[in-house]
């Protein structure tokens, strides 16, 4: 997945820990930022829009626009304020509400 | 409850002055900052950035060190991952942090609570790929992470640091598209005497073309008609520039055309805000010290309006000089002194800024899109839906609620507000300060009930 990436990585140093993006198992740099470690590892959609079912992603990566809400420990909360933790788990926010989704 | 005769809003270099300043003047300080570590945007995770990184950033980010070392000294307590969500009476702060609600009383309160990007709502900005170039620079100081097939589009200086420190981390940007016309640079010719005494900000300018140029970056002016293609991510960025249409396939695409001040909490609290027709945009009615027409409030950097951060520093330290006056840490004699070096520092640094206002403006299409680009990224309401409204009698953005919920999704206007405000002013024939802003109220974020109830000192009014 890693490779497909469209983001480079200058420093890869960081130990890696397992995480689960809708399902799928990710191995992330422990403590980054879950937003850029998500978009690193080739995440594309973060989400889909309650309206339209629009997918998103993180646009501002500074708590301001709340594009990039992900569900994780049961709440909906923006990937950009959060940092990796070992066996997180991170969904897509309230994905079966948008019944039109596409991803 | 924590209380403090000082507390500041944001640890970006206007905060991070003002605490080091008024605990230099014996005042207890609460800097109270969203994110985990201090520096703000500009200076974003700065004590972490060695290596490869600071060589990238150069040294005009390291230099926010100098700020977050100042922060280490008695009296200043600052609560990192604070999210504050309101301020009331004079004055109680609550904040989420780590999961639990908390307050803070203070007698004096500074926003520092600095900038964001312009909206750029133009076709195509709402799908994953596209980002703020702010966001470009986060993710390069935050987590060393640069995009590798990138589109910088829209005008400003920031552009070309961008593309510069993409080109010394050897991932150039695919092109650098501008949208100020050959013209702009000639009407700033006037302000040219203004921007001399900033002609370190304008040999750096030059400095960085020439590298992004030697790169072999190409570089379009004066663009317009500019869009993104994509169906479920961005594909290609399209637009026309010296007569010529363009199409650029791409993974990303940075959009800026500036920044505003971020209004959010100054607005929550009431302090009047004016529009300005150099900056395009709201700015808080702010004295010279930062004073404003809520007692005991100061506004300081670029959330009072937008001079950059050298100038945010000698803002904040102003800021606090005169909070330490009014608290009697400091006679007013004594803050006249040690702010008269900060005054004349200060104008020399936003000297350069009407030259930059006048050379760089927004893009035109962005601030008055086409009817079917959508403006409230949160609610998917269209500048055509906005329009409509207008049609129907909508005078105001806060009537743009009603009839079709723009801005009231999960940004609260941020990305917005001041798109709503231009389509329903020139729909109506108005000014923006008649058309007027958004009412902001608390929470300025979310709160959960969870945070709530975890919270120690239950407040009898926090819901008034």
């Amino acid at each position: 997945m890693k490779t497909d990436s469209p983001f480079l990585e200058l420093e890869d140093g960081a130990p890696r820990v397992r995480v689960w993006f809708d399902g799928q198992p990710l191995d992330l740099p422990a403590g980054a930022n879950l937003a850029a470690a998500l978009l690193t590892a080739g995440v594309q959609v973060f989400r889909h829009t309650p309206v339209s079912g629009a997918p998103r992603a993180p646009f501002c990566m500074m708590g301001a626009c709340f594009e990039c809400l992900v569900e994780t420990g049961g709440r909906v909360q923006q990937a950009c304020m959060l940092e990796v933790e070992d066996g997180m788990r991170i969904d897509r926010p309230h994905e079966t509400e948008a019944g039109n989704a596409t991803v | 409850m924590q209380r403090c005769d000082l507390a500041i809003i944001g640890a970006g270099p206007a905060g991070m002055a003002a605490a080091a300043e008024a605990a230099r003047a014996g005042l207890s300080v609460a800097l109270l900052d969203e994110q985990t570590r201090p520096g703000g945007q500009i200076y974003r995770d700065v004590d972490r950035a060695t290596g490869p990184r600071g060589a990238i950033l150069g040294q005009e980010y390291l230099h926010g060190m100098t700020l977050t070392e100042g922060l280490h000294q008695a009296g200043i307590s600052h609560l990192s991952g604070a999210v504050v969500w309101a301020i009331e009476g004079s004055f109680r702060i609550s904040f989420t942090r780590n999961g639990r609600g908390e307050q803070v009383e203070a007698e004096r309160v500074i926003l520092a609570t600095g900038a964001l990007e312009r909206p750029m709502p133009i076709p195509g900005w709402t799908l994953p790929g596209v980002m703020t170039a702010g966001a470009a620079q986060i993710l390069l100081k935050q987590s060393g992470v640069l995009p590798r097939r990138a589109v910088l589009a829209g005008s400003g200086p920031l552009l070309y640091l961008i593309a510069a420190q993409m080109v010394r981390a050897g991932t150039p940007p695919l092109a650098l598209i501008e949208t100020q016309t050959a013209a702009s640079p000639l009407a700033a010719g006037r302000h040219l005497p203004g921007a001399l005494r900033g002609w370190r900000y304008l040999a750096k300018g030059m400095k960085m073309l020439a590298e992004i140029k030697h790169a072999g970056v190409p570089r379009y002016t004066g663009a317009t008609g500019l869009a993104v293609a994509g169906s479920t991510r961005a594909e290609a960025v399209t637009f026309r520039s010296k007569g010529r249409d363009h199409r650029i396939a791409c993974d990303t695409v940075l959009l800026h055309h500036g920044v505003v001040p971020n209004t959010q909490a100054a607005r929550s609290i009431g302090v009047p805000h004016v529009w300005s027709q150099a900056q395009q945009c709201f700015v808080p009615e702010t004295g010279r010290w930062g004073e404003t027409a809520k007692d005991g409030v100061l506004i300081a950097g670029d959330g009072a309006g937008i001079s950059g951060a050298i100038a945010a520093e000698y803002a904040g330290r102003i800021a606090a000089l005169k909070a330490a006056e009014e608290l009697g840490r400091i006679t007013a004699p004594e803050r006249d002194r040690l702010a008269a070096p900060l005054f004349s520092r200060r104008s020399r640094e936003t000297a350069v800024r009407p030259f930059l206002d006048a050379a760089y403006p927004p893009y035109g299409a962005a601030l008055r899109p086409a009817d079917s680009t959508i403006v409230c990224r949160c609610e998917e309401v269209t500048a055509g839906d906005i329009r409509s409204y207008a049609k129907l009698g909508c005078l105001g953005p806060n009537q743009a609620k009603a009839f079709g919920r723009a801005g009231m999704g999960p940004c609260q206007g941020r990305y917005c507000g001041l798109t709503v405000t231009a389509l329903l002013a020139a729909a109506n024939g108005q000014t923006p300060d008649e058309t007027g802003y958004y009412r902001i109220r608390p929470p300025i974020k979310p709160v959960t009930l969870g945070e709530l109830a975890a919270m120690d000192a239950p407040s009898a009014n926090a819901a008034e």
